[in-house]
């Protein structure tokens, strides 16, 4: 069963890796946001897929965090794209 | 009564693992930004529901479980208003060239 569950995490990241070629040639900026927004993603699944494969209740807490810096970091793209920086692409 | 808990878990986690896939596939082929935008929100929530979902059986404790859920909803979150934002600003800064819509 763990074997599965470390299977599975490993054929999310390849995925989520192929995924990263949208950075290198994405026209546009929200493109290449995009793939950083999948790698976020993924990387909660594998975190958590590794948590029970292992038995590390701990890597629960870092997908959380992971989670959240993923939403962070699109905010962050996000306001440093509108004229303004206030973060209101129409503003 | 266990081994139907792994082959749920089995099921679903694969679920998830062809949704991820979906996406990536998605966000390769798609010909333009806001296409890829939601080939990317959808399957990657789902991909993640559902590995959330296969992942619960194993949980020790309700905490846990209920741990793992508020992962799904914060990412769930996360990834709706997101989404809207890039779109917004794919849509702002294509919007001043000729030719209309993001090609």
């Amino acid at each position: 069963m763990a074997e599965f569950l470390v299977v599975a995490a490993a054929f999310v990241l390849l995925t989520v890796g192929a995924g990263l070629v949208r950075i290198l040639h994405g026209p546009a900026e929200a493109d290449r946001m995009m793939a950083a927004q999948l790698l976020g993603s993924g990387g909660i699944a594998v975190l958590l897929l590794l948590a029970v494969a292992m038995e590390r209740p701990a890597a629960v807490d870092v997908a959380l965090v992971l989670a959240l810096l993923a939403a962070f970091a699109a905010v962050a793209f996000v306001k440093g794209r509108s004229p303004s920086g206030a973060g209101d692409p129409e503003a | 009564m266990r081994l139907a808990l792994d082959l749920f878990t089995i099921l679903c986690v694969s679920a998830g693992g062809v949704f991820f896939l979906a996406a990536t596939i998605g966000m390769l082929r798609f010909p333009d930004t806001l296409t890829r935008l939601h080939a990317l929100t959808k399957a990657d929530n789902l991909g993640l529901g559902l590995v959330v979902l296969g992942l619960l059986p194993r949980m020790e404790g309700v905490a846990e479980a209920l741990k793992l859920v508020g992962i799904w909803l914060l990412a769930l979150l996360a990834a709706a208003t997101v989404a809207q934002l890039v779109a917004r600003a794919a849509l702002r800064e294509t919007a001043g060239q000729p030719g209309g819509p993001p090609r």
